[in-house]
């Protein structure tokens, strides 16, 4: 067991170590010469030269890269591009704070909802309940979520007015208050991911339904509920796990469009801007970040799955 | 003598063929999907021959007026006739989408034999690498690439698209040729001293076909979820388009006022990615059965 | 008057394929009086696992008893609702199925899915833990605690069927299914898990349902046997009346079918069943057999023959069933086996082959230092347990696991370790017969083109000269013209491997391996397989390196068998010699532990615990462990090497031949 853990932890390093010189090409390389890209085209070859040396960026790239990374485990990200040049950590904290918030909420609404439609739909398979969650489940799960979003916004915000239309809370509001303004984000984001945690769980189920050991415990004389309960639901949920975490992951990160409709500013939303404002160092902090948060709850997913299984859990030991 | 075995060898491989179709045929939900997808392309096709207005510029004097007989879905604050923008608004997303996609699946494709069938080294590299641009989300991937390259040409989107999802379709194909490999038919065409390539190609890849073809119509969907996405939030096609997502970009800041702007395309765009879904659930239910 | 364990009257089992009923079985009735053991034989497809899954009314969701009665201890079964049916799982019929493994869950401790059994009769959570254990040690678990707090994929195969004995005994029901419970274990676990079966049952007085495809089991555990073919009863009786005088056609057949009795390849073929067993669910008038029967006339294609007493509790439902013996033989005479030249050069030559495999920072030892020879024409058989290295040393042979010391010669010269570094001619030379034909085929490509690409890469020929001699080679292994142009997922098991023969000499092999090429298959297509094989050895001369568990197959086609056991020949030396003895201790094991048809004749040795792991071999001689006829000392501590104790025959053991003649000698003549 220690051995898995090991190795995965190894290997979830090396991607660590993989994903920040892809963000490093993509967001600082990429770009080619740095102060013609943010001066513009009308700027004097001298500023450009004199901007380029200011930032470092008339270095090599090894020797950028090297000096980029080395700042990361102390989480300096270097400085903003954008005036006020403010320290990257500055900008990025406040806004993950938020995208925390966000992304419990809709795990709290999805996950139940999710595990609950797979388990009905598998012990359903091939019927038209079953059908129906799937193809529901699957065709929200691919329409963007702008749209759900908007459409939720004109339904429950602009028509009926329950809601706030966007997300973003007063400063100093009360929990209430929060909550209010993250529902309709949070409840088309649960639309969204509905179909993708209930599709991993209904599989599950009809597997461990149609297994040896659940005729085995159907032949004992077990009532179907204990037999559901004991041993197919077991060993059903175990592989969501992982997939439930991938969701935390995009939860974290993958929320640009949302961010924007709703003008909900986490980290999602101040990437994009970084972007739109060629603030390179904050796109590339911003893209680092939720790419580590994703790489992070999938080891810390495969451990746990681990755990609860026993067939990995007594590897070693055997 | 052999033209005539050739003959019943085809026909045998077309009955089942034909079979595989009969089954898609009738399942509803291929033809409810094919149906919407059909509908599109025929919009796309003709485009401003259809539309009761120009889809571009404004002909009328009625500035975000409510639908009606006249304008069914409607104008935008700039007179233009929504109805039509929303008939013309498949063409880019059509034309970029499975471009995309084609491009993706053929890279992909490639990259997953090679990994899945080489292993080794290369496998490995190349697996990590995956892993760590999959640990970013597409959509940002695609903002980061499309901002540094400063350009938001249609081809650059067409591009940057496909680059995001071939290692998607790589790892697909590694796992199926993983699969495959392990079978005795790839030893046996080894042990007749066949040189890799063949046997990616020509004893693998046939064989691993069914995955690829059921990933490529996901693809698809994620394609054009991608594509309005980015069109969305300012990364992709660019007005004066008349694309659905860039209309819904124009127009959601007054959604409590002209609804009918940013309804309609939301719409629309919903129609093609869950018809796309739908098709691509009932080929894979036939090719899986 | 008790009541019968089990009753079946006129059964019938549909299974609805694409919205049509297609029978499955066809009115089966059998009773099995209490405390009797009762076999079920049939091929594959036959309904054996059908009805056995009917009687606990577990069928798949589109299968349905469409007529006929169950009862089980008086009870009728299908009339139960949820809770009388619960009732009747938890306390009067039980289940053992094939594999194991799967049978338990994998994610819950052997005590608590043991307990689970004794819970559900209503026992506390402390009384159904120390029953569970109690239950544990009646099927001779040595340490039932600490396998009570393991996982199911922490025990072996052995252990695992044990476990599930444990559980299906846990409520001594009045019926007990055993669904070829041993399938897939290794010989000397067999035994174990038969012997155990056994005694429990003369200790309970269970009531048993036995189905098997193996005849040998049946007769080995059975006093009744029933045989199945196409969803139809077609012969009944007491089993050794049944195996020694079959009178229906189809028993007839399968009995001829299994090479036994010491019969080899140069006393000529072995018989088979020609055609093929109907379509799942086709409509049958007559008798269900008619179309593969030699005896089949007029009547019986038109009227179905009712089940015929024939003497005692005997019956065949067969029009002709007198005639049965006299069913026509294959014909014997002209195969042409010319003899094996020993003074020649060997074809192939192991030298002291050693591949060691790491896993996990563990050495596993797969192979040590195994040389053999093998001259053209000639059949090596390789026989021995899961683990022992058999199919290891196939892939050195054809270089597709690079030893890590030791060459292989051909024809004198040393082959490259790897496939990729050898001559086309040296690949055309050796090739393979896989033993699952579904894998060893391209799904996708027809037989035609699998031929015409071995063909060009081996022989070097194309076109119309490649088209001429595939016709001819599709004539040889019988496939016909219209074969070709078929995929494999349209051929039978038994065509696909004629398929996979084909391809095998399509280039002209000096010497094919063939890796259990006829365990997936049924008795009737094996005999056949095994025929083609000989027939092509008897025209061209091949060499084969012959793998396989089944003894009775290996002794048919081999000239000469190697015995291996965690990677070391233990034993080589010409078939005869080896099957009749003296054996190498291990190799007597091995042969007693096999469930003849015959039955009797060889006492039961029986091996202590399972066999070691390959990465921590045993000190000295590695089979010390489990050796019933153990020296002493000497075994723990010092390997003994492999001589040649007679002319021609190799063992590795401390215990001279003279005295292992005697002491296997004198056992057999009291026994």
């Amino acid at each position: 067991m220690a051995r898995y853990i090991a190795k995965r932890v190894g290997l979830a390093l090396v991607t660590l170590v993989l994903l920040s010189m892809i963000v490093f090409a993509a967001a600082q390389l990429l770009p080619g010469d740095l102060g013609r890209s943010v001066l513009g085209r009308d700027a004097s070859a001298e500023a450009v030269a004199e901007y380029n040396h200011a930032h470092g960026t008339d270095r090599s790239a090894v020797v950028q890269y090297l000096d980029w990374a080395s700042g990361l485990p102390r989480g300096d990200f270097g400085t903003s591009l954008v005036p006020p040049e403010e320290p990257v950590w500055d900008v990025i904290r406040p806004a993950l704070l938020n995208s925390l918030k966000l992304a419990v909420f809709a795990f709290v609404l999805v996950v139940p909802f999710g595990l609950l439609g797979g388990v009905l739909s598998g012990l359903r398979a091939g019927k038209a309940l079953d059908r129906g969650i799937t193809v529901v489940g699957l065709s929200l799960a691919v329409v963007p979520e702008f749209v759900t979003g908007l459409v939720l916004i004109l339904v429950l915000s602009i028509w009926a007015g329950w809601l706030p239309v966007t997300a973003q809370w007063e400063p100093g509001a009360g929990v209430v208050s929060q909550i209010q303004h993250l529902t309709l984000p949070a409840i088309a984001l649960t639309l969204v991911l509905f179909g993708y945690v209930a599709r991993i769980t209904r599989a599950g189920v009809v597997e461990a339904l149609d297994a040896d050991y659940t005729r085995t415990a159907f032949l004992k004389g077990l009532p179907r509920n204990t037999v559901i309960r004991r041993h197919v639901l077991r060993n059903a949920l175990l592989p969501t796990i992982a997939v439930v975490a991938t969701q935390v992951g995009y939860l974290l990160g993958g929320l640009v469009a949302i961010e924007l409709l709703f003008n909900y500013r986490g980290i999602g939303l101040t990437t994009l801007e970084a972007a739109q404002l060629k603030d390179y160092t904050v796109l590339a902090a911003g893209v680092l970040i939720i790419g580590f948060t994703y790489v992070v709850v999938t080891l810390v997913a495969d451990i746990v799955s681990a755990l609860l299984n026993p067939r990995i859990r007594f590897e070693a030991s055997e | 003598m052999s033209s005539v075995t050739v003959g019943a060898e085809r026909s045998e491989a077309s009955a089942a063929r034909r079979e595989r179709m009969r089954l898609l045929v009738r399942s509803p939900s291929f033809v409810i999907g094919a149906s919407v997808i059909l509908f599109w392309v025929v919009c796309a096709i003709l485009g401003d021959r259809i539309t009761p207005y120009d889809p571009r510029f404004d002909q009328t004097p009625e500035i975000g007026a409510a639908p009606s007989w006249q304008h069914l879905f409607g104008t935008d604050r700039l007179g233009r006739d929504v109805f039509s923008r929303v008939l013309a608004g498949s063409r880019d997303i059509l034309l970029i989408a499975p471009l995309a996609t084609l491009l993706a699946t053929v890279a992909g494709t490639t990259l997953g034999l090679i990994t899945g069938y080489f292993k080794g080294i290369a496998d490995d590299t190349i697996s990590r690498v995956v892993d760590a641009l999959l640990a970013i989300p597409l959509i940002l991937l695609a903002v980061t690439v499309v901002a540094a390259l400063g350009s938001r040409s249609t081809w650059t989107v067409i591009i940057v698209i496909a680059a995001v999802f071939t290692p998607i379709v790589a790892r697909t194909v590694r796992a199926a040729v993983l699969g495959e490999a392990d079978l005795d038919y790839v030893e046996a065409a080894r042990l007749r001293g066949e040189r890799s390539p063949y046997v990616m190609f020509s004893e693998v890849l046939p064989n691993v076909m069914p995955p690829i073809l059921v990933e490529a119509t996901i693809r698809l969907g994620y394609a054009i979820f991608a594509v309005a996405t980015l069109s969305f939030i300012g990364f992709g096609l660019q007005p004066p388009s008349p694309d659905w997502a860039v209309q819904i970009a124009d127009n959601y800041q007054d959604l409590a006022f002209e609804w009918w702007t940013v309804l309609f395309p939301a719409m629309a765009i919903a129609s093609l990615v869950v018809a796309v879904n739908l098709v691509s659930d009932s080929v894979q239910q036939v090719l899986e059965r | 008057m008790t009541e019968l364990a089990l009753e079946l009257r006129d059964l019938d089992v549909a299974y609805r394929v694409r919205g049509i009923d297609r029978p499955v079985l066809r009115g089966v009735s059998l009773e099995i009086a209490p405390g009797e053991s009762y076999g079920l034989v049939g091929e594959s497809g036959c309904g054996k696992s059908t009805a056995a899954l009917a009687v606990v009314r577990y069928l798949a969701r589109n299968g349905r008893v469409t007529g006929g009665s169950i009862s089980v201890a008086g009870h009728d079964v299908l009339g139960m609702g949820g809770g009388a049916l619960r009732e009747y799982r938890g306390r009067s019929v039980s289940m053992v199925y094939q594999n194991p493994g799967a049978a338990l869950n994998p994610s819950i401790r052997i005590g608590k899915q043991v307990a689970e059994a004794f819970a559900v009769l209503g026992a506390s959570p402390g009384d159904a833990r120390s029953r569970a254990r109690a239950a544990l040690a009646k099927v001779h678990i040595a340490d039932p605690d600490s396998v009570m707090s393991r996982y199911p994929h922490q025990l072996s195969g052995g252990m695992q069927q044990r476990v599930v004995i444990a559980m299906a005994l846990a409520k001594d029901p009045s019926l007990l299914i055993l669904d070829e419970p041993t399938t897939g274990l290794d010989a000397t676990v067999e035994a174990e898990v038969l012997d155990l079966v056994s005694q429990l049952q003369a200790e309970l007085h269970t009531s048993v349902l036995f189905i098997s495809h193996n005849l040998g089991v049946i007769s080995k555990m059975c006093s009744r046997v029933g045989v199945l073919y196409a969803g139809r009863l077609v012969e009944e009786g007491p089993v050794e009346t049944v195996l020694r005088d079959p009178r229906h056609p189809y028993t007839v057949g399968l009995l001829r079918c299994i090479p036994r009795g010491g019969v080899r390849k140069d006393h000529g073929r072995l018989d088979t069943i020609p055609g093929f067993l109907p379509p799942l669910g086709m409509e049958i008038v007559g008798c269900v057999f008619a179309d593969r029967c030699a005896l089949a006339d007029a009547r019986c294609r038109e009227e179905e023959p009712p089940s015929i007493p024939v003497g005692g509790q005997h019956a065949s439902r067969c029009w002709y069933h007198e005639r049965a013996p006299e069913l026509p033989r294959e014909d014997a005479a002209d195969l042409d086996l010319p003899p094996v030249e020993r003074d020649a050069a060997p074809l192939v030559q192991l030298r002291e082959l050693t591949k060691v495999f790491k896993q996990r920072g563990h050495e596993v030892h797969a192979l040590t230092e195994v040389s053999a020879a093998i001259w053209p024409g000639e059949t090596l058989g390789l026989v021995g347990e899961s683990g022992s290295g058999k199919t290891t040393l196939a892939r050195a042979l054809l270089g597709i696991v690079p030893p890590t010391s030791g060459a292989t010669l051909l024809e004198s010269n040393e082959l490259p370790p790897r496939y990729q570094q050898r001559s086309r001619e040296e690949l055309r030379a050796l090739q393979i017969v896989f033993q699952n034909p579904d894998s060893a085929l391209n799904r996708r490509h027809s037989v035609r083109r699998i031929l015409l690409r071995s063909m060009k890469k081996l022989a070097g020929v194309a076109g119309a000269e490649a088209e001429r001699r595939i016709a001819d080679l599709a004539h040889r292994v019988r496939l016909t013209e219209r074969t070709l142009t078929q995929k494999p997922a349209q051929l039978s098991g038994g065509l696909k491997q004629r398929v996979a023969i084909a391809r095998a000499f399509a280039g002209d092999p000096k010497l094919v391996v063939c890796d259990e090429p006829t365990s997936a298959l049924d008795v009737s297509v094996q005999a056949a397989i095994l025929n083609l094989l000989v027939e092509l050895q008897a025209e061209k001369r091949v060499a084969y390196l012959f793998i396989s568990h089944d003894l009775g197959v290996v002794r048919y086609i081999s000239d000469r068998i190697a015995v291996l056991y965690l990677g070391r020949v233990q034993e080589l030396g010409p078939a005869d010699v080896v099957f009749d003895g003296p054996h190498h201790p291990y190799t007597e094991a091995l042969l007693s532990a096999v469930p003849t048809v015959d039955g009797g004749g060889r006492d039961r040795i029986r091996l202590e615990g399972d066999i070691p792991s390959a990465a921590s071999p045993p000190s000295g001689c590695v089979f010390h462990t489990r050796c019933p006829r153990m020296l002493g000392d000497i075994c723990v501590t010092t390997e003994p090497p492999l001589v040649e104790a007679e002319d021609g025959h190799h063992l590795r053991c401390h215990i001279p031949i003279e005295e292992l003649r005697r002491l296997q000698g004198k056992e057999r003549a009291t026994a």
